[in-house]
C-alpha cells in the first residue's frame, strides 16, 4: 500500500513536472539509450531492461528508451563507448564495480572518472558454495581441507571481483586456492555441478537453479549479517538459514558487488539530476522490489557524495589487493 | 515410458488455438528477422521479450523459440541466395547452397535445405524426448579438458577431412586464431591486439567477419570475372519444392549421419556450429559425389543443415536443465525466463512439469508448422534470383554494410566488414580455404580458454587430456582425423600404388570448403 502511494505521489510529480514552464529541469529531448556493459541475459542486462520496462510502464519521461548490449572485453566495450560519447546526455551505461575495477588491472581505454557517477542501485551477494555431496559442511570444515590440499575455485573473469575475493580467502583462511576463470558465474556454477572445480564463490541468483536442484549448496555468505528472509529455496532452507562467513571463521565480514549507473562524462548538473531523480522513481515501484526479490539482491541506493565516498573506499581495497598480487598495470 | 506420458500432456497444452495461432506469428516474425540484414534471431527475440512479461510463461516461451525455428529457416534463405551467412551454423550451408542456386536451381536448393534442417530437428527433439535425463549428466560430465577435447575433434575433422591443401587449411586456421585472440583474454584479464584501437577491446564479432568474408569477398570475385553479369534464370516451379523433399529420401545415408552427428555435438557442447563443419567435411570425404562438393552438390547442403537443426535442437536441453545458454539467442530466452519467475536449473523439470514438456511439445508442432510456412515462401524468395546482377550487387553491399553496423552500431564494424572483404577475396584467389579461417573465428577462442583452464587444473601437465576415459577417447579420434590423409598417403606409397589418376575437379572448387 505504502509503495503503492510513493507510486501515485511519484506520478503526480511527473505530471505537474510537465506543467511547470518550460526550463525549469532538464528534460531528455531524443530517445534515450540504456547501454548494458553485458551480453543479453546477464545481471547488469537484467537490470537495464528492468528498469527500461518500469520507466516505460509508469512512462517516467515521454523519451522512448532503447537498451542497447556492449558487453564485449568485460564490459569495457560499454564503458570505452561512454567515454566516446562525452556530452551526450542521452546515453546512460549499466555496470557494476568493473567500471573503476577493470582500470586497474588491464590496460583498458577508459576509467571511471570518464564518466559521470548517478547511482548504485542494488548490491549483489557473494556466497562460498560447494558441491552438494562434499563432505563439508561450514566454512571451517572447507578452509581446513583447502589447507591439506590445494583446492580449485572457479569463478567469473580474470582479476574481477571473483578473483580478488579468492585472493582474500586466502590470505584470511591461510590457504592456497587455484583460481580458474571462466566467462560466466553460470558456467563456474555447471563446472562446479560436474565437480570439475572444489568450490565458487558466485552471486545468489547465479546459482538458485543448481542450489534448488541439490548440485550444489551455499556454506556461508561474505555479509555483515544474515540475508533478508525470502522464500524457501530447498524444502528446508532459504538464503536466511546460510551462516555468514564470520560466523564460521572466515573473516571476511562484508564483500558485495554493486550495480550501477553512469553517464558519459562533461553532462550539466541539471541533466545528472535528471536521471537521479528518475532512478529514485524507479526504486519507488513495486515492479522494482519484485526484481530486488527475484534476483536475491539488496536493495541500495547510493549517489552524490556517498557514491563516490564508496567508490574511493572500494578503489582503496582493491588497490590493496592488486598490489599484493602484482596486478596492478604500470 | 513416464516421458512418453509427459508428451501427450505437454501436447494437450501445445495444441491449443491460442499457442498455435502463437507459433503462427512466431514463425512468420522470425523468417522475417531471419532474412532480413542484420536483425537476426538474438535481436528479434529480445524486440519481442517485453511484450510476453503479461504471458503464461509457456505461452511466451511457445512464441519466442517458434521466432527462434522461423529465424533459423530464415537465415539459411540468406546464405543459399546471397552467400550471406546470418549465424554461424548457417555458414557451411553456403558451400554448395550457394553455388546450386547461382545454378539456376534455387528452388531446389531453399527445398532440400528446409527439408534436411526439418529432419535433423525433429531427431533432435526425439533424442531430447527420450533421453532427457541421460543427456543432462553427459553435458555435466564436461569440464574444461573435454571442452577442449570436442573442440579440437572439430578442427582436426576439418584439417584432415578438408578438401584444400593440409598447409594452407593450418594457415588459414592460424589466421582464424588471431584474429579470435583480438579484445580482453578470459584467462589472463589482459587485453591483446587491439593495435592501438581502442573500440577493438570488444573483439571481432563473427557477423562483421562472415558478411565481408562470405557476402563481399564473393561480390569482389564475381565483379572481376563478370561471371553474373546475366541474370539467373530461375524456373519458379511449386512442384519443385515438393519434388526435393520427396528426393530426400534418397539420402538417407547422408541425412542419418548428419543428424547422429549434430545429436552428438548438440549434447556435448561443440554446438551448432562446430556441428554443421564437421557434417560437411565428413560428408565430403564420405559421399559417392564427394569430389564435386562445392559446386552446388544435395548432400553439400543436406549434410550441414541436418547437422546444424539436430545439434540446435538437442542443445535446448542442456540450457534448460544446467543453466548454460548455447547462444545469443538461448541467453536472451533465459533471461526471459527469469523474468517470467522460472529459475533454468535441474528442478525446472520438477517443479515446472508443464513448461518444460509444453515448451518439448512445442518444438514438435512449431517445427512442422515453421516448415510448413518457410516451404510455402520458397517461390517468393527464389524469385529474388531473376533481378539481375547489377541491381542485387549493390543491395549485397547494402545488405552487408546496414548488417555490420547493427550488430553494436559502430562505424569500426563497417570498416571492419569491408576490410574482411578484401581478405575473402584474396583467400579465394590464393586458393585458401574460408571455411577453417571461419571455424577459427567462431570457437578459436573457446578451445583457448578450455586449454589453459585445463592447464591451471593441471598445472601445466598435458596428462590432464589422458586422464579419464571420455577425454582420452575424444582426443585419440581427434588425433586419428587429423593424421588420416598422412596415414592413407603413406600408406598408398608404401603400397606402390601409382597416385590416384588426375582429379577432375579443379583446384578452384576444391578451394571452396
Amino acid at each position: 500500500m505504502r509503495n503503492m502511494s510513493i507510486f501515485l505521489l511519484s506520478a503526480a510529480a511527473i505530471v505537474l513536472a510537465g506543467m511547470t514552464p518550460a526550463g525549469a529541469a532538464w528534460q531528455p529531448q531524443k530517445p534515450i539509450e540504456f547501454v548494458a556493459t553485458a551480453g543479453p541475459g546477464g545481471g547488469t542486462d537484467n537490470l537495464a531492461r528492468a528498469v527500461q520496462n518500469i520507466i516505460t510502464k509508469y512512462k517516467l519521461t515521454d523519451q522512448p528508451i532503447v537498451v542497447v548490449n556492449k558487453g564485449g572485453g568485460s564490459g569495457a566495450e560499454g564503458y570505452v563507448y561512454g567515454k566516446a560519447s562525452a556530452g551526450d546526455p542521452h546515453k546512460v551505461i549499466f555496470g557494476t564495480s568493473n567500471a573503476w575495477q577493470q582500470p586497474l588491472v588491464s590496460k583498458v581505454a577508459f576509467n571511471y572518472i570518464d564518466l559521470t557517477p548517478i547511482a548504485a542501485m542494488a548490491q549483489d551477494e557473494f556466497l562460498l558454495w560447494v558441491k552438494q555431496d562434499s563432505p563439508y559442511k561450514t566454512a571451517g570444515d572447507y578452509l581446513k581441507a583447502a589447507a591439506a590440499n590445494e583446492f580449485k575455485m572457479g569463478g567469473a573473469q580474470s582479476k574481477d571481483t571473483d578473483e580478488v575475493l579468492t585472493r582474500m580467502i586466502e590470505k584470511v583462511g591461510h590457504v592456497k586456492l587455484t583460481y580458474i576463470p571462466f566467462k560466466s558465474g553460470a558456467e563456474a556454477a555447471v563446472q562446479l555441478a560436474g565437480g570439475h572445480i572444489d568450490s565458487h564463490v558466485n552471486n545468489p541468483s547465479e546459482s538458485l537453479g543448481q542450489w534448488r536442484g541439490g548440485t550444489q549448496r551455499p556454506l556461508c555468505a561474505f555479509s555483515p549479517k544474515r540475508l533478508p528472509q525470502g522464500t524457501k529455496i530447498t524444502a528446508t532452507e532459504g538464503w536466511s538459514d546460510v551462516p555468514t562467513c564470520v560466523e564460521q571463521g572466515l573473516d571476511i565480514a562484508q564483500y558485495e558487488q554493486p550495480r550501477t549507473v553512469w553517464l558519459p562524462g562533461k553532462v550539466t548538473p541539471e541533466q545528472a539530476a535528471f536521471y537521479v531523480d528518475l532512478m529514485k522513481k524507479v526504486q519507488a515501484t513495486p515492479e522494482w522490489k519484485d526484481y530486488i526479490e527475484k534476483t536475491s539482491q539488496v536493495d541500495t541506493f547510493l549517489t552524490g557524495d556517498a557514491l563516490d565516498k564508496f567508490i574511493k573506499q572500494d578503489l582503496e581495497h582493491l588497490k590493496q589487493v592488486a598490489s599484493e598480487q602484482g596486478w596492478l598495470i604500470k | 515410458m513416464e516421458n512418453l506420458q509427459e508428451l501427450l500432456h505437454g501436447f494437450n497444452i501445445a495444441i491449443t488455438m491460442p499457442h498455435l495461432a502463437l507459433m503462427v506469428i512466431g514463425v512468420l516474425l522470425g523468417i522475417l528477422v531471419g532474412v532480413l540484414p542484420g536483425l537476426g534471431a538474438p535481436n528479434g527475440v529480445s524486440l519481442l521479450l517485453p511484450l510476453t512479461f503479461g504471458m503464461q510463461p509457456v505461452s511466451a516461451i511457445i512464441l519466442l523459440s517458434s521466432m527462434y525455428w522461423g529465424a533459423l529457416f530464415g537465415g539459411s534463405v540468406t546464405s543459399i541466395l546471397f552467400n550471406i551467412p546470418g549465424e554461424p551454423s548457417s555458414v557451411a550451408t553456403t558451400f554448395d547452397g550457394y553455388p546450386m542456386a547461382r545454378d539456376g536451381r534455387p528452388t531446389t536448393a531453399l527445398a532440400t535445405a528446409f527439408g534436411s534442417a526439418a529432419f535433423g530437428a525433429l531427431v533432435g527433439v526425439i533424442l531430447i524426448t527420450f533421453l532427457a535425463s541421460w543427456v543432462a549428466e553427459v553435458a555435466l560430465a564436461f569440464g574444461p579438458p573435454e571442452y577442449f577435447a570436442v573442440y579440437f575433434l572439430a578442427f582436426a575433422s576439418f584439417v584432415g577431412m578438408g578438401g584444400a591443401a593440409p598447409i594452407k587449411t593450418v594457415v588459414a586456421l592460424g589466421i582464424g586464431f588471431a584474429i579470435a585472440a583480438i579484445g580482453i583474454d578470459t584467462v589472463s584479464g589482459s587485453v591483446r591486439l587491439t593495435m592501438g584501437v581502442d573500440e577493438l577491446v570488444k573483439g571481432v564479432n563473427f557477423v562483421v567477419a562472415v558478411m565481408g568474408l562470405f557476402g563481399i569477398g564473393e561480390l569482389l570475385v564475381a565483379v572481376e570475372e563478370e561471371f553474373h553479369a546475366r541474370a539467373v534464370s530461375s524456373k519458379i516451379d511449386w512442384r519443385e519444392v515438393f519434388r526435393a523433399v520427396g528426393r530426400l529420401p534418397r539420402h538417407s545415408v547422408a541425412l542419418l549421419r548428419s543428424a547422429a552427428i549434430g545429436c552428438w555435438m548438440g549434447i556435448t557442447p561443440g554446438g551448432p556450429t562446430a556441428a554443421s563443419f564437421m557434417s560437411y567435411g565428413i560428408a565430403r570425404r564420405f559421399s559417392r559425389r564427394g569430389r564435386y562438393f562445392g559446386t552446388g552438390e544435395v548432400e553439400g547442403i543436406i549434410s550441414p543443415e541436418t547437422a546444424d537443426h539436430a545439434a540446435g535442437t538437442s542443445a535446448l536441453l542442456p540450457m534448460l536443465s544446467l543453466g548454460i545458454p548455447g547462444s545469443a539467442t538461448a541467453a536472451v530466452m533465459m533471461g526471459g525466463l527469469m523474468i517470467w519467475g522460472l529459475n533454468p536449473g535441474p528442478m525446472l523439470f520438477v517443479d515446472q512439469k508443464d513448461f518444460v514438456w509444453g515448451l518439448i511439445a512445442s518444438m514438435y508442432v512449431g517445427n512442422i508448422v515453421a516448415v510448413v510456412l518457410v516451404l510455402l515462401t520458397v517461390p517468393v524468395f527464389a524469385a529474388l534470383m531473376r533481378i539481375p546482377f547489377v541491381v542485387i550487387a549493390p543491395l549485397i553491399v547494402i545488405i552487408c554494410v546496414v548488417g555490420a553496423y547493427s550488430v553494436s552500431n559502430s562505424y569500426l564494424d563497417v570498416v571492419m566488414m569491408m576490410g574482411f572483404g578484401i581478405v575473402g577475396y584474396l583467400f579465394k584467389k590464393l586458393f585458401y580455404p574460408l571455411a577453417p579461417l571461419v571455424l577459427a573465428i567462431v570457437i578459436g577462442d573457446k578451445a583457448e580458454d578450455a586449454f589453459r583452464q585445463s592447464m591451471l587444473m593441471s598445472k601445466g601437465s598435458l596428462g590432464i587430456f589422458f586422464a579419464n576415459r571420455l577425454v582420452t577417447c575424444l582426443v585419440v579420434a581427434g588425433i586419428v582425423l587429423l593424421l588420416l590423409p598422412l596415414a592413407l598417403q603413406l600408406g598408398r606409397m608404401l603400397l606402390r600404388k601409382p597416385a590416384l589418376p588426375g582429379d577432375p575437379t579443379t583446384s578452384q572448387e576444391k578451394v571452396i570448403i
